[in-house]
């Protein structure tokens, strides 16, 4: 009768024992963080030079700044950590039966009802042009991120240079049709094998890389096709781009007021919100596309042979799978899909430039895949929805837009750390069509 | 003479940098047999698996893979994935290597990959759904139902082979490799970790492998029990030279086996054979 209670005292001094240990932990890994941002922040707010009167060097200190940032800088990894604690995802946390299967039934729903919300979209915002075009800025990074899906979440290969593809994609629909007059319906294939093309040639040389080297070779490549638009003057125009690139045909009839327009043909009145809706449907069009192949693809034996390879090289090997193809055909496929993207934005704009294309995209798209769950259609199309529909929300914010919208992608990375949707579908069952937690699925490592 | 024989190891070395790992080996192991090797810790069998299977490109030697039909294979030469998809050699791992995220089922249908991918057309006619390419994916199920059922997993088909226990991964890895088709099986400790009625159900398991199926199999096992009850021939390695060579009882009282398994000197396994008289 008198052992429970020392028990009892132990177990409750153990309990603050280990809050004791997290304090200290947490206070250690928030100094460390603070004193990296007091080495780096040191020159680069600590001190501040400026040309002179008489053009010598002047400098002064800026300590109070500096002191600022880097208490910043501690007090915010204090919370982080703090957060991680309490709203981080909890193991063991089971949601009642009801509501599991409550959103279980939700969640088949999404998708389709998405869908026909987006082909009902123009119709509903017929005369609102802004939310037209951002609709059609969403769908084509929901393209770009189904297209990337591909690499990083089912072969599992971390690509930085993901806008290389979305570039020569564009450039190569806009040289092919103002070149060689090619209508939009032909040199859409072509900007799609193109960018292929690129995808394996950049597959090549990254086939033996893994991890953070392969991250930075791909980052490399993109840079690489972005300094050579900007140089071959004479093939891409340099840093003035391509203009007057022709605007889609509806199976060679024109958007546009002539006489051959196809508002003349049909008898109605021209406007210019009909291209706007004809480049909405298009998008949607290769979106869906883009969508209904990598579904299909998951199913057959080379998206397993990706998965299987995301989550086991050796064992692949082991089984027979040629682990180069298998890897090049992600790239090509994945690039595929940026291509097409490409071309579509490049009809879209009717001008392109490199400054189009610079890391920024490829970051952001990457963050596409990444919030969205790695593996995910619908996750990728939430994330999209989600990312550049908060872009436009915070616009309001001016100068601290980024920074709002990256603590909630902070705030957002604690709460599920694998993405909105971690969890995986299998692609063929006996019986039950069970999910697969996020935690057994790997992230790949090459 | 080498027609009974599946495989023929013929002066294997592999060394990695200065450490000799296996030197200058030569077993062979016969066509429909259960074929054991063993040794203590760190003696190369799993490097003699590596050799074999492509994951390591031998210093020396040769390795010829003779299949029932007569077509013979050089390993050494191969690539990795080719000793599995056309010298047909499939493997396990000692320390298990399913794919954790994917189903008990998915990963049985990933080991059909060379055959499915070529039902499907390389893809384009399996985008389109067409008949041949369904009918092809529903007899990889069924395979992949037939072996799932022979490792008592058909229950857990749907589930995430990271989520079954160790004994039920050990053998789903087995049943991968045996949906690969193989004419040479190769395991690598099979049964470690198994408790005593998993094991029972292992040599079963491979017993009918080998009565069915035809295929030979090569093992390397620490436990006696499973070695001695279902092997038909034993390799004993250690500091990776064979030191014995014969039937399971031949083996098992060979004094410089024993020796070898309780580390003394050489000059004891001397005296020791000595006094046997040999
Ligand atoms: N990749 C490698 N690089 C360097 N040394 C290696 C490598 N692989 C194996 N070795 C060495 O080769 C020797 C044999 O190792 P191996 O794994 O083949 O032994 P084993 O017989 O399988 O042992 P165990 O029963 O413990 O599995 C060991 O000394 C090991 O350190
Ligand atoms: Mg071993």
């Amino acid at each position: 009768m008198v052992s429970p209670v020392p028990a009892a005292v132990a177990s409750a001094a153990n309990a603050t024992g280990v809050a004791k240990a997290g304090i200290a932990f947490i206070l250690k890994k928030s100094l460390i963080s603070a004193l990296v941002a007091l080495v780096l922040f040191s020159l680069m707010i600590g001190v501040r030079t400026d040309v002179g009167t008489a053009g010598q060097l002047v400098y002064w200190t800026r300590f109070g700044e500096l002191a600022a940032i880097v208490g910043a800088v501690f007090v915010g990894s204090i919370l982080v950590e703090l957060l991680r604690g309490w709203f981080g995802p909890r193991e063991g946390v089971q949601l009642p039966q009801g509501v599991q299967r409550g959103l279980s039934w939700a969640g088949r729903l999404i998708g389709p009802a998405a869908l026909v919300f987006a082909l009902l979209l123009p119709v509903i915002f017929y005369d609102q042009r802004y939310i037209l075009d951002l609709a059609i800025l969403v769908l084509t990074y929901i393209m770009l991120g189904w297209g990337l899906n591909v690499v990083v979440g089912l072969a599992g290969l971390l690509d930085l240079g993901y806008v290389a593809f979305y570039a020569v994609g564009a450039y190569s629909y806009a040289l092919l049709a103002t070149n060689f007059g090619l209508s939009f319906w032909i040199c859409l294939p072509l900007a799609g094998i193109l960018a292929a093309f690129w995808g394996i040639l950049l597959g090549f040389p990254v086939l033996r890389l893994r991890g953070d080297y392969l991250a930075i070779v791909t980052l490399a490549f993109g840079e690489i096709i972005r300094l050579v638009l900007l140089n071959w003057q004479d093939l891409t125009g340099g840093p003035n781009g391509i203009s007057g690139i022709p605007r889609p045909t509806l199976f060679g009839i024109p958007l546009s007021s002539g006489e051959d327009g196809l508002a003349a043909l049909l008898g109605i009145e021209f406007s210019p919100t009909h291209r706007i809706v004809f480049l909405f449907y298009l998008i949607l069009a290769l979106a869906l596309i883009t969508n209904w192949v990598t579904i299909r693809l998951r199913r057959l034996p080379i998206g397993r042979a990706w998965e299987a390879m995301r989550e086991d090289e050796v064992a692949c090997r082991a089984l027979g799978i040629n682990i180069t193809t298998t890897k090049l055909t992600a790239f090509a496929t994945g690039a595929m899909f940026g291509g097409f993207a490409g071309a579509f934005f490049a009809t879209r704009q009717g001008f392109i430039s490199p400054e189009s294309f610079t890391f920024h995209e490829s970051a952001l798209v990457l963050a596409i895949v990444v919030l969205g769950g790695m593996g995910s259609q619908l996750g990728v199309a939430i994330a999209a929805v989600t990312l550049i529909g908060g872009f436009e929300l915070f616009r309001g914010l001016d100068q601290y837009r980024m920074l709002v919208f990256g603590m909630a992608m902070v705030l957002l990375m604690i709460w599920r750390p694998r993405g909105l949707v971690g969890h995986r579908a299998p692609t063929v069952f006996l019986e039950h069509n069970r999910a697969i937690a996020a935690d057994m699925v790997k992230e790949g490592r090459g | 003479m080498s027609n009974d024989h599946i495989l023929v190891v013929d002066q294997l070395m592999m060394r990695f940098g200065g450490i000799i790992a296996v030197g200058g080996l030569s077993f062979t192991a016969k066509h429909g047999e259960i074929t054991a090797l063993i040794g203590p810790n760190g003696a190369g069998k799993t490097t003699v698996f590596n050799c074999i299977t492509g994951f390591y490109r031998p210093s020396g030697g040769e390795l010829r893979l003779t299949h029932p039909g007569g077509a013979t294979f050089q390993l050494e030469k191969l690539n990795d994935f080719r000793i599995c998809k056309i010298a047909k050699v499939a493997r396990t791992f000692q320390n298990i290597r399913l794919f954790p995220g994917m189903t008990a089922l998915e990963n049985l249908m990933v080991a059909q990959h060379n055959a499915l991918m070529r039902a499907s057309g390389m893809t384009f006619l399996g985008l389109f759904g067409v008949p041949s390419w369904r009918a092809a994916e529903q007899r990889a199920i069924d395979r992949a139902k037939f072996w799932l059922d022979r490792v008592g997993l058909i229950a857990r088909a749907d589930d995430a082979a990271g989520n079954l226990p160790y004994g039920d991964q050990r053998r789903l890895e087995i049943a991968r490799a045996m949906c690969t088709e193989p004419a040479l099986l190769c395991l690598d400790e099979p049964a470690a970790g198994l408790n005593a009625r998993e094991s029972a159900g292992l040599n079963e398991l491979l017993l009918s492998i080998r009565a069915e199926h035809g295929t030979s199999v090569l093992l390397i096992e620490h436990d006696m029990s499973v070695v001695m009850e279902i092997s038909d021939h034993v390799i004993v390695l250690d500091h990776g030279t064979k030191i014995a060579d014969g039937t399971p009882r031949a083996v098992r009282d060979d004094p410089k086996v024993i020796a070898a398994y309780l580390g003394v000197e050489d000059d004891e396994v001397a005296a020791v054979e000595r006094e046997l008289g040999q």
